[in-house]
């Protein structure tokens, strides 16, 4: 076990060296330094003296991959490829265009996406299971047939249109907690329980009908034939054989997600303006900050890879058929 | 003369379509094309969200023959200056919806500017009130109150026009069907209303008279009111819904398809190929898939911002520069996206080059690339086309985000995404300005809603694990 942890890590290296040369790439080859400089200064009548103030007051005036001016070592570590891509291996970020530090507003902001993603999560997931297991019930049956045609019409429907109407209607119209904002401490809770529905309520769609395919997969087995042919009632064999067994892809699925519940909800953040990673990000993009972008993007590859680890790790856990080789 | 404007997204749009219409003559003659075709159109939601669909696609089509007018000629010269203004086929039909703009916002079927202004009378005294629209119901004149009326009569004229229309359908319809089943024309017609073929003709009549009425509904009133509204700068909500339809469908299809060739090559090789190649395509998948979409979308779009702003002469009009934004856009979610069908893709050959067949023919001395193009390729196809369908819905959703997170399609094209975008901070004034946001939402939402259905429908009749249920 311990051993084939450490060797998927090993695997996780050459990703994350190929996702540092792609973001690399696309942030300093395709563009070249002189060309952000003169995006973030204004277009057309900006001084080369400004480019190059601008260039050195954020790190950019290096050359991109040897430093030819430099002595020995300091040839490859003083370039903006080991200084603004090679750090973030030892999670070292940098400060962002304007000059604040990234890994400090990181640590800041990590709490209240997590405030917001964890409870969608796991209210998400009740509820999601309540309702395709009820569909799974009353398989073929009408109530089966509109639940699932119920699924479609509320998985077409924008998650923005979820966020928007239920600001205005729950937050505006009935009043029954503020449209926006964040607090500290218990005072967070109220603003909480509104992302937190619409969260909930606009991924039940697709969520209630995915796992229902789980749950009809299972039924269609034939363990489950011969429970019933024992004389098994059929809740008993929905919650006992149906449910235990279609939980294990449900399970991997969300391990697989966790880590990504660091970076928060974009959309639900950015609306509710959640002081989380996920409207940092969003800001980081609007204000064509690349030093954010770039961070983000490797953290983000990073929370995604360790995801996909757990979920090799939880499958040997939950289903004991699986061997690790 | 007008001087046509071909951009890159009307080229690979009208190439989409060629290929589409080619396949289905293509597939008319091939029986084991048919059959999982036939199934899907024997389902009435499916049938009826097709014609949803194909309505959508006239109109992205429409919209997709581009032109510039040519301007009024100055003096003696006979060199021609064009407009910079890019048109359409869809804006010369739509006609006076593009042109009747009015001053800012106004509600739909309004008379009256939504927010009160200083108003200086003929006897030079000022009022303030609601200013009255330039446009809208301006063929009532004064009298106002006769706008319900008004209303009612037209929507009665778009009643019986459907009606006619309807019928002269059902006519057309029973007329091609008696022909081939060789039957009269009355009993044709009676069992299509009656709903006895395989194919669901009445569901598809309705469906088509439905649109119908709202065509005519739409040619008899919003030609006189703006139906729904007007939005901050007084431009149709309506026309600017029906213009952002392109957009949509560009991204929903265009997408997948930019990358359909590299993940079919890239899947099917590693699959068959297996060794080094597989495990160098299972790297470039895992890598790309690692980077969060919307990351990797934002840091390309940001850098392409870049590029565009300091080459800025390269585009003649501001359609084109939104055109090749619009473009790399697509290459971007496809980057993005293309890596799912791949590893099925790559699954899926794994699985099949140890059939009995495809090692029949390895044995036979049979090339690689045969085997590939004869016996892989044609049995993949159900992915792809699964994939495709599947991916369609989630793209259209996905512009909305895009264009509010600001990495979306160029703020100056018409999109969904940036309709709401503009509208969003409305919802804050009071009373509330509805209009633009639910516009652009209900539009997505049947887009969104037909696809889904079809694509269901879709799936089922071409994947064999749900085939046989």
């Amino acid at each position: 076990m311990f051993a084939y942890i450490i060797r998927r890590l090993g695997y996780a290296i050459p990703i994350l060296i190929g996702i540092n040369l792609l973001t690399f790439y696309l942030f300093f080859v395709v563009n070249s330094p002189d060309d952000m400089a003169r995006m973030h200064l204004g277009m057309k009548r900006v001084t080369p003296e400004a480019v190059e103030n601008w260039k050195a007051s954020h790190g950019y005036d290096k050359p991109l991959l040897i430093n030819s001016e430099a002595s020995n070592l300091d040839q490859l570590t003083d370039t903006i490829f080991f200084e603004k891509s090679l750090k973030l291996f030892v999670f070292d970020f940098g400060s962002s265009d304007d000059g604040r530090d990234i890994s400090f507003d990181i640590s800041q902001r990590m709490l209240p996406s997590l405030a917001i993603a964890v409870p969608s999560l796991i209210i998400g997931l009740l509820v999601n299971i309540t309702f395709a297991l009820l569909m799974a019930f009353f398989r073929g049956t009408y109530v089966d047939y509109t639940g699932v045609i119920l699924c479609v019409v509320l998985m077409s429907i924008s998650a923005m249109f979820y966020i928007i109407g239920g600001q205005y209607l729950l937050a505006k119209v009935f009043r029954l907690m503020p449209i926006s904002g964040f607090d500290g401490g218990l005072d967070a809770l109220k603003f909480i329980i509104l992302p937190v529905v619409i969260g909930v309520v606009s991924g039940i769609g697709a969520g209630s009908r995915w796992y229902r395919t789980f749950f009809l997969e299972e039924a269609g087995k034939d363990y489950v034939r011969t429970a019933r042919a024992k004389g098994l009632a059929e809740s008993l064999v929905l919650f006992r054989h149906i449910l235990r067994n279609a939980l294990i892809p449900i399970v991997t699925g969300v391990v697989s997600l966790l880590p990504l519940l660091f970076m928060g909800s974009l959309l639900l953040e950015s609306f509710f303006a959640v002081p989380g990673l996920g409207s940092y990000t969003i800001d980081g993009i609007q204000n064509q900050d690349f030093a954010i972008v770039r961070v983000m993007v490797f953290l983000g590859s990073v929370l995604y890879i360790i995801g996909l680890i757990m979920v090799d790790i939880a499958y040997t856990i939950v289903d004991p058929r699986i061997r690790l080789t | 003369m007008i001087k046509p404007v071909i951009l890159w997204t009307d080229v690979l749009i009208f190439m989409l379509t060629a290929v589409v219409v080619m396949f289905i003559f293509y597939a008319r003659s091939k029986p084991h094309i048919r059959a999982p075709w036939r199934r899907v159109f024997t389902g009435k939601v499916a049938a009826a969200s097709v014609v949803v669909l194909l309505a959508f696609v006239l109109v992205g089509l429409l919209d997709s023959l581009h032109y510039r007018l040519p301007l009024a000629a100055n003096g003696d010269s006979d060199e021609v200056h064009y407009a910079g203004e890019v048109l359409s086929a869809l804006d010369t039909l739509v006609g006076p919806l593009r042109t009747q703009v009015e001053k800012t916002y106004s509600a739909p079927f309004a008379t009256q500017l939504f927010a009160k202004e200083t108003i200086e009378q003929s006897d030079g005294s000022k009022l303030r009130d609601y200013p009255r629209l330039i446009y809208g119901g301006r063929h009532l004149g004064d009298a106002v109150d006769g706008r319900p009326g008004d209303i009612l009569q037209r929507s009665l004229l778009a009643m019986v026009e459907t009606l006619l229309a309807a019928t002269l359908m059902l006519l057309l319809m029973a007329y091609w069907l008696a022909r081939r089943h060789q039957q009269p024309l009355g009993v044709t017609a009676r069992n299509i209303l009656r709903d006895r073929f395989t194919i669901p003709w009445r569901t598809i009549l309705l469906m088509l008279s439905l649109l119908l009425l709202l065509l005519f509904l739409a040619i008899n009133i919003a030609a006189a009111y703006h139906v729904l509204g007007t939005d901050k700068v007084g431009q149709d909500v309506f026309y600017l819904t029906l213009k952002s339809i392109r957009t949509g469908l560009v991204i929903g299809t265009l997408t997948t398809l930019i990358m359909l060739p590299f993940a079919i090559f890239m899947g099917i090789v590693a699959g068959y190929a297996r060794g080094w190649i597989d495990d160098v395509v299972q790297y470039v998948y895992t890598t790309l898939n690692s980077i969060p979409g919307v990351l990797l979308i934002a840091a390309a779009i940001l850098m392409l911002q870049v590029f565009i702003a300091n080459h800025s002469d390269y585009f003649e009009t501001t359609v084109e520069r939104a055109d090749i934004r619009l473009l790399f856009l697509c290459i971007i979610l496809g980057i993005t996206s293309w890596t799912g069908l791949c590893r099925l893709l790559r699954g899926e050959s794994l699985k099949l080059r140890e059939a009995e067949y495809i090692q029949a023919a390895v044995s036979f001395g049979v090339a690689h690339r045969k085997i590939i193009s004869r016996h892989i390729l044609p049995n993949v196809m159900h992915v792809v086309l699964i994939t495709v369908v599947l991916d369609f819905s989630g793209l259209v959703l996905a512009e909305a985000v895009l264009s509010y997170v600001g990495v979306g399609v160029d703020p100056t094209m018409n999109s969904w995404g940036n309709m709401i975008n503009g509208a969003r901070l409305e919802m804050a004034r009071e009373p509330v300005v509805w209009w633009s946001l639910l516009a652009a939402f209900l539009f997505m939402f049947i887009l969104v809603l037909a696809a889904n259905l079809f694509s269901d429908a879709v799936r089922d009749a071409f994947d064999p694990r749900t085939r046989d249920r």
